[in-house]
């Protein structure tokens, strides 16, 4: 893997390289920033640009603000938000310029992320509630239902706006970062090593895509890789994660259909797969394992897994088909959420949801990593952009799973499972995995004593949560639940 | 929908019949809480408490008879990189899941366990056979939440035990709660509590909920439920595996024994 090439950009020209960007074909993916020193705040753009298998990334030092490119690439509204609430940047001619992060009624001393923050020191707030558009005209009609933080059976916290008028959503608005706990902050002042258990637990149902996205970044900054046996041992476990999460997906998917044998059947098949991750590595959630360089210690697979999963495969087949069969289910999904390709593009969609609007798009593939250049992998696409694309997408990704996970237990090479890797002091690295909700980002910062100085995650969910909104507006009461399944959102790793 | 009946019925019973009876509980080749042996734990060597992420192992400034090492297992995130450091076997992986405790100190390494402490039966008499719970996540990392969520998959099947996940905290006799409280969270859950029904019960489920976790302090989280409410289960675990969490609602329902005392599991 070589260095991402970096590009200085002025401050004032960033909106020009953003429009470029953009007029050759090629995407804006996230945006944070860091103290390169203690007074010393650097804006960091990393983006794809069409036919390069490397991420652009550009550095900008604001001189004080930057402007927004919000307007131009709608999805860095939420990263300049973000930016604004933790590092105190303003961003100028900010299309939504509200607090995102800490909420409304927060009045930190500081930003939290300014080197002279007070360390351990508890945010104080009252909290307000958030900002919301005004509705005009006849308002008497429209009526304003807030839902949560503390929703309905065992749900993760988030607070949900419906202005809507009888069964007809007007306006829809989730605030979300209930849940923010400053993980990125934590890493700061550890090693390398010390990283792992924290990542391991920013989501905890995607523990391996953030794990091994941290690990390859640290590697990148280290530039070593990790020997052939856990490469492939990596692959198995990130799609061994999918399994789990996928079968989660349908069963609950099936939950807000009110198909109660179709949930049964996904919540059965998940916890076949999560017992079957503890046989692999003594956890149901494949913690314990990873590390920078390779794995913690050697796995077994071979010899019982693969009959394992062919009957899962027979078992899930029987299942899909199912589902494809059943009117009541696929009328409840078929036109559901539309979510069309251009504003997938613009706000920022990623992983199954983008790729069930026509974008052929999968990290695995156009940037492979780990042992995924030696394997047959299959990316599934729909054009539908609704919820039963969303679901399609999934369970063709089922099937490629069991497919790859086949092929790494037929070529898994013997031989060492860790490498050494020494991080220079003063290096980074970008690392990144294709979760079982899309593409997941770490960007990796060491000072000059070899620690971690910045520690950037960028969570699959926080991009689709950017999106989610666009597919409710205009919808109705009764699609919500449906829709919201079908996107397979979480919370954790968005809000961290 | 008959093609889904079929495909049910022709599935058969697919429930573990633990812990109604004896047999499978689905927790095979789980890796579970680290054991201390401290007869095998060497002076000088602190190679454990120096790799703990979350402070649960400490050395003594004096060592006693009852070991050189003062463990919490409030503390512990399973991440068993004690168990790997550990030069002498003093820290060992086990299967040990069940740590459901009434008492904070139960959690706390002993060398001569605590008496548990008994259960308050009078209050929770008329409840032992249906219990309603409502979840509230305080900023967990949805760990926690995905093994609440197989509870009531058929594996586990939580309704034939008598216990119920409940939408309002009107209706609910339980709260269980993840995650280590951030400052946003703290409102909500102090609401959510206030708005249930006395007798109210609290349960801590994950290290986190217990003690704050690998999430504790820093600017946006706290340390756990101690302080916010009054806590009459401790459940630690990262995360708790299920059979663990109806380990705790049953011993909490006084239909089980609890089984750590002094930081490990008796017999």
């Amino acid at each position: 893997m070589t260095a991402p090439p970096h590009i200085w950009v002025e401050p004032e020209h960033l909106r020009d390289a953003a429009r470029r960007l953009r007029e050759t074909g090629g995407r804006l993916q996230m945006a944070y920033a860091w103290y390169s020193e203690p007074s010393r705040l650097e804006l960091r753009y990393v983006a794809t640009e069409a036919g390069q298998s490397h991420f652009a990334v550009w550095r900008c030092a604001p001189n004080g603000a930057a402007p927004s490119l919000a307007g131009i690439w709608p999805l860095t509204g939420w990263y300049e938000r973000e930016i604004t609430d933790l590092f105190g940047l303003v961003f100028s001619e900010h299309p939504e310029p509200h607090r995102l992060m800490l909420h409304e009624g927060v009045n930190p001393i500081r930003p939290p992320f300014d080197p002279d923050y007070p360390a351990q020191t508890p945010l104080e707030a009252e909290l307000k509630q958030q900002s919301v558009p005004e509705v005009a005209g006849a308002t008497a009609d429209v009526q304003l239902l807030p839902f949560g933080p503390v929703r309905a059976d065992v749900f993760e916290s988030g607070e949900f706006l419906f202005f809507y008028v009888g069964e007809s959503i007007l306006h829809y608005q989730p605030r979300l970062f209930f849940k923010h706990r400053g993980m990125e902050k934590r890493f700061e002042g550890l090693a390398a090593e010390g990283g792992i258990v924290l990542a391991e637990r920013i989501s905890g149902v995607a523990s391996v895509a953030h794990v091994l996205a941290y690990c390859q970044a640290v590697e990148a900054a280290a530039t070593c890789v990790a020997p052939p046996r856990a490469r492939f041992l990596r692959v198995l476990l990130a799609e061994m994660e999918r399994l789990y999460n996928h079968l989660h997906y349908l069963g609950h998917l099936c939950h807000t259909t009110t198909l109660k044998v179709g949930e049964a059947q996904g919540k059965l098949l998940e916890e076949r797969v999560k017992q079957l991750n503890a046989r692999l590595t003594g956890s149901r959630f494949l913690r314990n394992i990873l590390t920078v360089g390779g794995l913690r210690r050697d796995l077994s697979p071979k010899g019982w897994l693969e009959a394992e999963l062919k009957t899962l495969q027979e078992d899930f087949s029987v299942y899909a088909r199912h589902l494809e069969n059943t009117d009541s289910h696929l009328d409840r999904l078929i036109t559901t959420g539309i979510l069309e390709q251009r504003v997938a593009f613009d706000q920022g969609a990623t992983g199954p949801v983008q790729r069930a609007s026509g974008f052929d798009r999968d990290v695995r593939r156009d940037h492979p990593y780990a042992a995924y250049a030696e394997l047959p992998l299959t990316v599934p696409v729909r054009d539908a952009g609704d919820a039963h694309a969303r679901a399609q997408v999934r369970m063709a990704e089922i099937d490629a799973s069991i497919a790859v996970v086949q092929h790494v237990l037929s070529l898994l090479p013997d031989g060492p499972i860790k490498a050494d890797c020494e991080v220079p002091p003063g290096s980074e690295g970008l690392g990144f995995t294709e979760s079982p909700r899309g593409t997941l980002f770490y960007a990796v910062h060491f000072d000059q004593r070899g620690r971690l100085a910045r520690v950037k995650i960028k969570s699959p969910s926080f991009s689709n949560w950017r999106v989610f909104p666009f597919t409710v507006h205009g919808s109705n009461m009764m699609d919500y639940a449906i829709n919201e399944a079908s996107f397979g959102l979480t919370i954790a790793g968005c809000d961290r | 929908m008959p093609l889904w009946t079929l495909l049910g019925l022709r599935q058969g019973k697919q429930t573990a019949p633990w812990p109604l009876a004896e047999g499978a509980d689905g927790q095979a080749a789980f890796i579970g809480m680290p054991r201390y042996n401290s007869d095998r734990c060497t002076e000088e060597c602190r190679a454990c408490a120096d790799v703990c992420p979350t402070k649960a192992i400490t050395i003594r400034l004096q060592a006693a008879e009852s070991g050189r090492l003062d463990i919490d297992y409030g503390r512990c995130i399973v991440c068993q990189l004690c168990t790997e450091t550990c030069p002498t076997g003093a820290m060992t992986r086990s299967s040990d899941w069940a740590f459901g405790a009434r008492r904070r100190q139960d959690l706390v390494w002993q060398s001569s366990p605590f008496e548990p402490s008994s259960a308050d039966r009078a209050s929770r008499r008329g409840f032992r056979r249906s219990l309603h719970v409502r979840h509230v996540d305080a900023g967990s990392c949805n760990g926690c939440e995905s093994e609440l969520q197989a509870l009531n998959s058929p594996f586990y099947n939580l309704h034939r035990l008598g216990i119920f996940f409940t939408a309002s905290p009107r209706f609910a006799d339980l709260l269980l709660v993840t995650g280590p409280v951030t400052y946003a969270m703290l409102t909500p859950l102090r609401a959510t509590y206030e708005a249930m029904p006395e007798p109210r019960w609290v349960m801590a489920i994950g290290t986190c909920a217990v003690s704050g976790g690998i999430a504790e302090g820093g600017y946006a989280s706290g340390h756990g439920l101690d302080g916010v409410l009054p806590v009459d289960v401790y459940l630690p675990g990262c995360p708790p595996n299920p059979a663990a969490i109806i380990h705790a609602l049953l011993m909490f329902l006084d239909r089980l024994p609890q089984r750590v005392q002094g930081g490990r599991l008796g017999e």
